[in-house]
């Protein structure tokens, strides 16, 4: 008894105790009340019924794998895409622009403080039919683009434009711990800028680029806004059925049920990730 | 010295400016193959700018520089048959150690059982045990690390083998074997070895020829011995550790005068043409007390302290008019007993002296 005093009067304990309450009511809390929902007789809202798995065969029955496919593909999608795109400003970032480096990051950083939403419709404004990019092109040349707003290509821009600096930043960090005295062995000893690449800038900012990656495909999967600003009704990426389920559909256990396999998906592929791969073995810090 | 084309790695003119300032003066040096020369300099002295260069990693804002007859200026780092031996050693951290030894030879595309075959020779060659191919970087000690470094360096079979100071980092015995390790490498490949280092005492150990390298002027090469018996200037000859300096003007034929106390003393360098300069001994050619009776050069001083320097016991001596300090070294064998505050004699041989005129 006495030791459990002790060890609760440690300032670390103590420290860590209002964001562990905080954590524990506004994170873990909410968890475990939908995982509980997921159990529940469908279309019901009370917790103290027998549970049942009647929501899980109905899900799984039904034809939502298809949404689980779309918030796949384009979450697989999006990374691959920011992955080609920020390499080089990453570079340019951790080992060219200097000062200017600041500059880049604050521009890249700025339009974190609007709303995602706000950003979205700045973008519909220019893909409309007769918005800003057709418009002008009707207006200069004569040519028509009406067909850009509501494509799954408008969603993958939605998602690449929104999830951008979640890839930038990582890969900035990772790309600065590779000493510069590394490439210059390496040349010296008789590699081409490619095999520098290859052999050492790659390997060694790996860590980076999966933090970076595995951002965004999280954030990715889960996403609501870019399909439905963006995409209209071309596509139904998973987040939107849950959002449906729970609102429109007014069946708690249902959405629960999707948002439990979708956390499971994501979990499964963060551990499968950090299992296989060992960040500081990597990087041969271990 | 082994015998090699005497030009081997030619530097004509080489100048490097960073805007206004100049970091290295017009360099002319020639270096032979098979050679171990040591380029030395105190830090700011340019001789890491000068090794970029010959390395590939900067290039001249004038000058030439040409390995075996052919101008390589323009040549990059990937191209050039040189490697270089980092100052920080730059392994790969991410790679194993027959990795980082095999990296020069899977760039070159030589086959993976050749080059496992290559990587174990070079580390038998520099005495590390055959179970390290599969080791990981950072479960190296700093020696060992070295001699990764040099087999990695060595698997590029370069025409130039380039060291950056890769010994600063070490402690002091350590230190100490590897500069003999490196010289028995050397000897074992018969690989032309240029090296720079801000000590004199581990060119001296190491090195066939020695460049003396300040300000980004080349001020003197030549031998060990060169270096250390006929320094060319003041510099050089305090470059290698204390010595006891005079400035000093021609007195009489065979004799110089010391500026501050008028004292004078026997010389025997040719002082036809010498007018004004500093007279040089060092600490260990300084004899004290009975030993002292007979030269020629004597000074009367108060002996102020004494430090064991292991081997040998150096002094501090006070002249009696104030004037100079000195530094006197003896054998710890040699028989003499004074303690601080005694009068003693000391002196020096007037052979034993250098006569420098800057």
């Amino acid at each position: 008894m006495k030791s459990l005093v002790n060890w609760v009067r440690q300032p670390g304990f103590l420290n860590a105790l209002p964001v562990g309450v905080f954590l524990l009511v506004g994170f873990a809390g909410p968890l475990v009340l939908v995982l509980l929902y997921s159990f529940m007789p469908p279309k019901t809202f009370k917790l103290d019924q027998l549970p049942t798995l009647e929501n899980y065969v109905s899900v799984v029955t039904q034809s939502y794998y298809i949404s689980f496919g779309w918030s796949l593909t384009l979450a697989v999608v999006t990374v691959i895409l920011l992955l080609i795109i920020t390499y080089p400003i990453a570079y340019g970032m951790a080992k060219l622009f200097g000062k200017w480096a600041t500059l880049v990051t604050i521009l890249v950083a700025l339009p974190l403080l609007i709303s995602e939403n706000i950003r979205l419709f700045g973008w519909v404004l220019l893909l409309l039919k007769n918005g800003i990019i057709d418009g002008s092109l009707q207006f200069l040349f004569g040519v028509s683009l009406s067909g850009l707003l509501y494509t799954v290509p408008a969603v993958v821009l939605g998602l690449v434009y929104v999830y951008l600096p979640f890839m930038l930043f990582p890969l900035v960090i990772g790309m600065s711990m590779v000493p510069d005295s590394l490439k210059e062995a390496a040349s010296d000893l008789g590699a081409s800028r490619l095999q520098i690449f290859w052999e050492v800038e790659l390997p060694l900012s790996m860590p980076g680029i999966l933090i970076g990656s595995l951002l965004v495909f999280i954030l990715a999967l889960g996403s609501l806004a870019e399909s439905k600003i963006l995409g209209g009704q071309v596509i139904v990426m998973i987040a939107d059925d849950i959002e449906s389920a729970f609102t429109f559909a007014q069946n708690w256990p249902k959405g629960s049920v999707l948002s439990v396999l979708l956390i499971t998906l994501s979990l499964v592929i963060i551990f499968f990730l950090f299992r296989k791969i060992d960040l500081d073995r990597l990087v041969g810090r271990r | 010295m082994n015998e090699g084309q005497l030009d081997f790695l030619e530097l004509r003119g080489i100048t490097k400016r960073f805007g206004d300032f100049t970091a290295l003066a017009d360099v002319n040096l020639s270096i032979s193959e098979g050679e171990f020369f040591t380029l030395v300099g105190p830090s700011g002295s340019g001789k890491t700018t000068l090794i970029r260069i010959l390395v590939g990693m900067d290039s001249p804002t004038g000058g030439e520089i040409s390995l075996n007859g052919n101008v390589i200026n323009d040549v990059p780092a990937n191209r050039r048959p040189t490697c270089m031996v980092f100052q920080n050693l730059a392994l790969f951290p991410h790679k194993t150690v027959g990795q980082n030894v095999e990296f020069a030879m899977k760039i070159a595309g030589v086959a993976p059982a050749t080059r496992r075959e290559r990587a174990n020779e070079l580390l038998e060659l520099l005495r590390l045990p055959a179970d390290f191919y599969s080791k990981r970087i950072n479960q190296c000690s700093g020696g060992e690390r070295q001699r990764i470094a040099l087999a990695r360096a060595l698997a590029f079979d370069p025409e130039i083998l380039f060291f950056d100071e890769p010994l600063s980092a070490l402690d002091y015995r350590l230190r100490k074997t590897l500069e003999k390790e490196l010289k028995d490498i050397h000897r074992e490949t018969g690989k032309t070895f240029v090296y720079i280092t801000h000590s004199l005492e581990e060119a001296m150990v190491m090195s066939d020829r020695i460049g003396i390298l300040n300000h980004g002027h080349l001020i003197q090469i030549g031998s060990p011995d060169d270096i250390y018996n006929r320094p060319c200037n003041k510099f050089v000859a305090q470059f290698m550790g204390e010595v006891n300096t005079l400035e000093v003007v021609r007195a009489a034929e065979g004799r110089v005068r010391h500026v501050d106390s008028d004292a004078s003393f026997e010389i025997i360098s040719d002082v036809n043409d010498f007018e004004s300069g500093f007279l040089i001994i060092r600490p260990e050619v300084m004899k004290i007390g009975r030993a002292a009776a007979e030269l020629p050069n004597q000074i009367q001083g108060v002996l102020f302290n004494d430090y064991a320097l292991g081997s040998r016991v150096q002094y501090q001596v006070r002249s009696e008019d104030g004037e100079s300090h000195w530094l006197v070294e003896r054998l710890q064998d040699d028989p003499f007993a004074a303690s601080p505050g005694q009068s003693v004699t000391i002196g020096w041989r007037p052979e034993d002296s250098i006569l420098v005129t800057s």
